[in-house]
């Protein structure tokens, strides 16, 4: 039995005799040829039976993935169309007087290299695209046969270098329980395939094709990210538990993705999902999501030479809006500085940058960047129901400032004749103690609170949850949290307005029933633990979470906070 | 016949706007259509040349034509540039 580490890349278990998919291996060597018309010939015969093929796969991906995976194959036949690709292996086979297989080798090996030196990461993996696109034309100009993991008629492991975005399309999810590789992380082809296919996926092992034979039994734990090699008697009864486990969880989870969020005792919460960038939607609205609960728009400005402009913002805001059709966003306006850097924008070092100039503080000193990313908020706001927050507010001034900016900006936009929603909440990020305390003033006038633990309960422990030596600290549960976050919700439910949380606390199973319990409206958090959150929430009745919340508040320790929540459970 | 376009996909040009890109570039046998970005120009007809641009967003690219149909083909590529989301018109 031989363990082996990787990358979870697609969730499940899958227990099965592996199948080595090994491409064939060849040389190509340089051959001087005399009848160039034969060579065009044949390669021509070879790019048809290609383009064939590919069609054929592209017809099976759209049917089975739908159009969005099939569009990857149009683009190998556009390539194999490609007059930059085709032409100079044709002048290549007329004027070097060489081999078919030789001349596009070679002019194919130029693009990967220009891919593989692109700045951006999504190019260079178009290597691989390229890599397989010609690997499939050189295989019949070599009159090579192998087997494709399509004429696969018993349920297998496949257990490969890499799997190339063909491959993947061709495997049948029948016979196909999973798949482990060397290579690949998880945004590369392979694994966002086998996420789509739903099938158990484990890569970047390193060492898969070097410890694994034809026939061996292989458990691929795409939840843990392990591959186990011919386990024993129990090592297999416990993944078939653990996968029976998994399967019947997600059934259940699935069932609650379309159903709002209700308690045993029929009170709705919302859950809603953290997101970095437009992109990140889709898994929202895949897990249920009923809206997004903090838009960190840091990202929009990282990675970057200069500040985004405002039509790079507007887009951005806008496509998130659109998207979400009409379920709640709330934006949280830049959150940068302190430990957070822009290149292109210099600040001092501080010596201590969480309690330093950043976020709202800079955007009140900086108003051109503040500025410009309202105006963008402002101008998406008819695409939806936007709602925006401003960050590290501790002070009623500096909120009644920033607010003071937007309304100007608001009424320069009218001004200009450009459409602006009038229904936009504004509120707060609630992660520093002095606005938590002053909760029931702020509440006057924000139109929501969202709590952010991580900051609240380094500020209110005095503990950098960056230093290991004082992580003990990092306290979501101590009674002192508890009640700071009763503070808010009550001080927001006393002028009818609503409360949510967006730190990694309003996710986590332990707290949930006390968050239930004190009243929280919204939970927002990564979107992979909606669905189970859902389920949880259901099982648990609120008035029961009051009590169980009003019990904890009185408590001294966080571990006897701990314990009682942990009560209800057994 | 020219038009300047910014990139304002969050991913730059990929691998499927750029399919669709020389997809409609190919509609229009009469007429060669260019792309021009960072001093490089490279036909609309070959994805390896668009892709070989690496545009990213943020960047500013020429788009051109010249032939028959040069009015109908920049039309159409407009219509990729605005509809995938890919690009405003620049100036």
């Amino acid at each position: 039995m031989a363990n082996i580490l990787g990358i979870a890349a697609s969730s499940g278990i899958a227990i099965a005799k592996a199948f080595r998919l090994e491409h064939p291996e060849y040389e190509i060597t340089k051959r001087s040829i005399s009848d160039t018309d034969a060579e065009l010939a044949k390669l021509d015969a070879a790019l048809e039976i290609s383009k064939t093929e590919l069609e054929a796969i592209k017809e099976r991906t759209l049917q089975e993935m739908g159009a969005k995976k099939a569009e990857i194959f149009e683009s190998h036949l556009l390539i194999l169309n490609d007059p930059e690709l085709i032409s100079p292996v044709k002048d290549k086979i007329a004027t070097e007087m060489v081999n078919a297989e030789f001349a596009l080798n070679e002019v194919a090996a130029q693009f990967v290299t220009m891919f593989e030196n692109m700045k951006s990461t999504y190019l260079q993996e178009r290597a691989a695209d390229m890599r397989d696109v010609s690997k499939r034309v050189l295989n019949h100009l070599m009159g090579v046969n192998f087997q494709s993991p399509a004429e696969i008629r018993e349920e297998v492991v496949i257990i490969a270098e890499d799997l190339t975005p063909s491959d993947t399309a061709q495997l049948d999810r029948n016979f196909v329980k999973g798949f482990t590789t060397n290579i690949g992380g998880r945004t590369s082809h392979s694994a966002i395939m086998a996420r789509s296919l739903e099938i158990p996926a484990v890569v970047g092992t390193k060492e898969v094709m070097e410890v694994i034979q034809n026939g061996d039994i292989v458990i691929v734990d795409g939840l843990e990210g392990n591959v186990i090699v011919n386990p024993d008697e129990a090592t297999l009864a416990e993944y078939r538990a653990k996968g029976a486990a998994y399967e019947a969880q997600v059934t259940e989870w699935r069932k609650l993705r379309d159903e709002v969020t209700v308690s045993k005792d029929g009170v709705h919460v919302e859950l809603a999902a953290n997101i970095g960038t437009p992109n990140d939607v889709a898994g929202v609205l895949d897990n249920g999501g009923e809206g997004v609960g903090l838009y960190r728009t840091e990202f929009l400005y990282m990675g970057r030479d200069e500040l985004p402009s405002e039509d790079v913002q507007f887009n951005a805001y806008k496509t998130v809006l659109e998207k979400m059709a009409g379920k709640p966003v709330v934006v949280r306006t830049l959150d940068i500085g302190g430990d957070k850097e822009l290149p292109y924008l210099v600040l001092p070092k501080e010596m201590n940058p969480f309690l330093g100039f950043r976020a709202i503080r800079l955007c009140l000193d900086r108003q051109d960047i503040f500025r410009t990313q309202l105006r963008a908020l402002l101008r998406a706001s008819v695409y939806g129901d936007l709602r925006i927050m401003f960050p590290m507010i501790a002070t009623l001034m500096e909120f009644r400032e920033a607010k003071a900016v937007l309304v100007e900006e608001k009424e320069k936009l009218v001004a200009e004749g450009v459409a602006v929603s009038d229904n936009i909440q504004l509120g707060i990020m609630v992660e520093i103690p002095s606005t938590a305390v002053l909760a029931d003033q702020f509440a006057k006038e924000v139109d929501f609170f969202s709590i952010g633990t991580n900051d609240l309960i380094q500020y209110t422990m005095a503990a950098d949850r960056m230093n290991e030596r004082v992580s003990y600290l990092y306290q979501p549960y101590n009674p002192s949290i508890l009640r700071l976050v009763k503070m808010v919700i009550d001080a927001a439910h006393k002028e009818g307005k609503w409360t949510g949380m967006c730190g990694e606390m309003a996710g986590d199973a332990t707290a949930i029933p006390l968050l239930l319990g004190l009243g929280l409206d919204e939970f927002s958090m990564s979107a992979s633990s909606i669905l189970p959150a859902r389920s949880q929430l259901a099982k648990l009745s609120k008035a029961d979470m009051q009590e169980l919340a009003a019990k904890a508040l009185d408590m001294q320790t966080a571990e006897q906070v701990v314990e009682l929540v942990q009560a209800i459970h057994a | 016949m020219e038009k300047t376009f910014k990139i304002v996909d969050e991913d730059g040009i990929h691998a499927r706007p750029a399919t669709a890109l020389v997809t409609a570039a190919n509609k229009f046998a009469s007429t060669e259509s260019f792309a021009e970005a960072k001093g490089k120009k490279v036909t609309l007809k070959s994805i390896l040349g668009v892709l070989s641009l690496g545009l990213e967003q943020g960047d500013v690219i020429v788009l051109s034509t010249q032939g028959a149909e040069e009015d109908a083909a920049l039309k159409a590529l407009t219509d990729v540039m605005v509809n995938e989301g890919l690009g405003e018109i620049n100036g």
